[in-house]
């Protein structure tokens, strides 16, 4: 497998993602009483790249999304994001940290009580304080047609099918900007053409928004689709790296699995 | 030398019945421990609610919106109970007080009784079920569906603004919803009166008025504040702690009604302790 401090060049804007990484992850160990879900997961995101971390479900991969942005605190190991080391940041320097962080859940996690304009502009106005009533409304119409979802502006989350919900709760993440996407599981439960057109959004948005990201999936498709660089993990430990060509021409039977 | 297996030795020892009753010692202790550990979290959740209503930034907007949800969306339930609590208590009362010959005394003692007692320990104990399972299940399906952690990652305080802003204003519109229940209660109860009798409106308030005093009012309307501040507490503590099933939201909803009902019992009872020795 290749060193994956070697160029990357990312597929959609053909620049060169090697620049200082954005994320390092150093032996970091998680648990859940006395079920060790990380056990020694070290890795790195840089600036520009698509990497996906694949793996099988229980592998511990939403665990680690979940802890670089502190929703989980590890046993051990470290985490810098931009430089900082999660552990000594309070409060409000974490706050500052995750404002250039888009984070996709699972779920979508969409407000239920509010509607998919509030959805927006609930992040939109906590995080780019200054804006006026006219910048923010401009905005969220730019993120929702982003996302190919304008009509959608003053429904319910309960009035939009799975995709729409994605589609949607990725307008939400990317309408402040970020620096940073971390996708969990991006095409969970969606029909084998939604996912694809979501891991084809993934890729918009990249080039639109020239955010790192960091996705977390299952699904090989959507990895085909997506990565520049390729990390499996595996019962907690990262198992292999490389590119997507490195992991087709795999002969480990692991990765054989997910790639038949 | 030889050295003997200690479990060995104890299980050669035992007997059927001390065995059981290690048994129910541990399930016991295990109970307990479950309970302390429960109190405990329980109190650290109420400090950081203290914490954080007296930090910056208070969500005055989500305060406002959720004094509208739980003040204004029970005003119904409310009016509807308190004038049939006015109208059942003047009902069953009556036909005691004609025995004496001092059906006269009827407003008075109605409004003494509703100001006093009912109309707050049943409000609160309406609002315990409306309000309460309402925080513990919205909470509880807000945490299953990660939109708790959404609004984490979004550098948003979800304590301050899902927690603190419903406790406030469960606090604050509990004792207004207790003031319209004795309202319609004593509307309630002049209806009442009128269903045998013939008492206009004016003499039925003023003989109701004239029975009370400040401190038929005061404890009353503090009780009420602490009946407000138990049911948004223990409504936000379930919903928030709840766990990550879609089963824990019905518990969290369940137990948010049985515990904040329980509690107020309780605290009516200490306060009318307290009132009464301060009389």
């Amino acid at each position: 497998m290749k060193n994956p401090e070697a160029d990357i060049i990312n597929k959609n804007t053909g620049r060169s993602a090697t620049s200082d990484p954005l994320i390092v992850i150093n032996n970091l160990k998680m648990g859940f009483n006395d079920q060790k879900v990380l056990r020694d997961v070290s890795l790195k995101l840089f600036n520009g790249e698509n990497l996906v971390v694949l793996g099988k479900s229980g592998s511990g991969k939403s665990v680690l999304i979940k802890c670089i942005v502190r929703l989980l605190i590890p046993e051990s190991g470290n985490i810098e994001v931009f430089g900082r080391d999660l552990k000594s940041l309070n409060r409000k320097e974490l706050d500052e940290v995750r404002k250039k962080i888009g984070f996709l859940f699972q779920s979508g996690a969409l407000y239920d009580s509010m509607t998919v304009r509030q959805n927006l502009e609930f992040p939109l106005r906590r995080i780019r304080k200054k804006m006026t009533d006219k910048e923010v409304n401009e905005k969220i119409c730019e993120a929702l047609e982003n996302v190919g979802l304008s009509d959608a502006i003053n429904k319910m989350p309960s009035q939009l099918s799975g995709g729409m919900r994605k589609r949607i709760s990725l307008a939400r993440t990317i309408v402040v900007d970020p620096l940073i996407m971390l996708y969990d599981e991006p095409t969970t439960g969606l029909d084998p053409a939604t996912s694809d057109e979501i891991s084809y959004l993934i890729n918009d948005v990249q080039k639109k928004y020239k955010t790192s990201s960091l996705i977390i999936t299952h699904d090989i498709q959507c990895a085909r689709t997506t990565a520049d660089r390729i990390i499996m993990l595996h019962e907690g430990e990262v198992v292999t790296e490389g590119s997507l060509d490195d992991f087709e021409k795999s002969t480990n039977p692991l990765i054989k699995s997910f790639f038949k | 030398m030889k050295v003997s297996d200690p479990i060995k030795k104890v299980k050669s020892f035992a007997t059927d019945q001390s065995i059981k009753i290690s048994e129910k010692t541990y399930v016991h202790a295990s109970r307990a421990n479950g309970f302390l550990s429960g109190l405990g979290n329980m109190s650290l959740f109420i400090l950081q609610i203290i914490r954080e209503t007296f930090s910056p930034h208070f969500e005055f907007k989500e305060f406002l919106r959720q004094c509208f949800q739980i003040g204004y969306k029970s005003l119904p339930l409310i009016a509807i109970t308190g004038g049939i609590m006015g109208i059942v208590l003047t009902i069953q009362t009556r036909p005691a007080l004609v025995d004496f010959g001092a059906v006269t005394l009827l407003p008075g003692m109605v409004a003494v009784s509703l100001i006093r007692e009912i109309g707050p320990v049943v409000t609160a104990l309406i609002c315990a079920g409306k309000i309460g399972s309402g925080m513990g299940a919205e909470l509880g399906s807000m945490k299953v569906s990660e939109q708790i952690d959404a609004m984490e990652v979004s550098a948003t305080n979800p304590f301050k603004y899902l927690v603190v802003t419903r406790v406030l204003a469960a606090t604050l519109m509990l004792p207004i919803l207790v003031l319209f229940a004795d309202a319609f209660g004593l509307v309630g109860s002049w209806a009442g009166v009128n269903i045998k009798g013939n008492v206009n409106l004016v003499l039925f308030v003023s003989q109701a008025f004239g029975s009370l005093s400040f401190m038929d009012f005061f404890p009353a309307l503090i009780k009420s504040v602490v009946f407000g501040t138990v049911i948004g507490i223990v409504g936000c503590y379930k919903g928030y702690t709840a766990g990550r099933g879609t089963e824990s939201v019905g518990i969290a909803a369940n137990s948010a009604v049985v515990i904040s009902s329980l509690l107020v019992i309780i605290v009516d009872m200490i306060a009318v302790q307290v009132t009464d020795m301060m009389l």
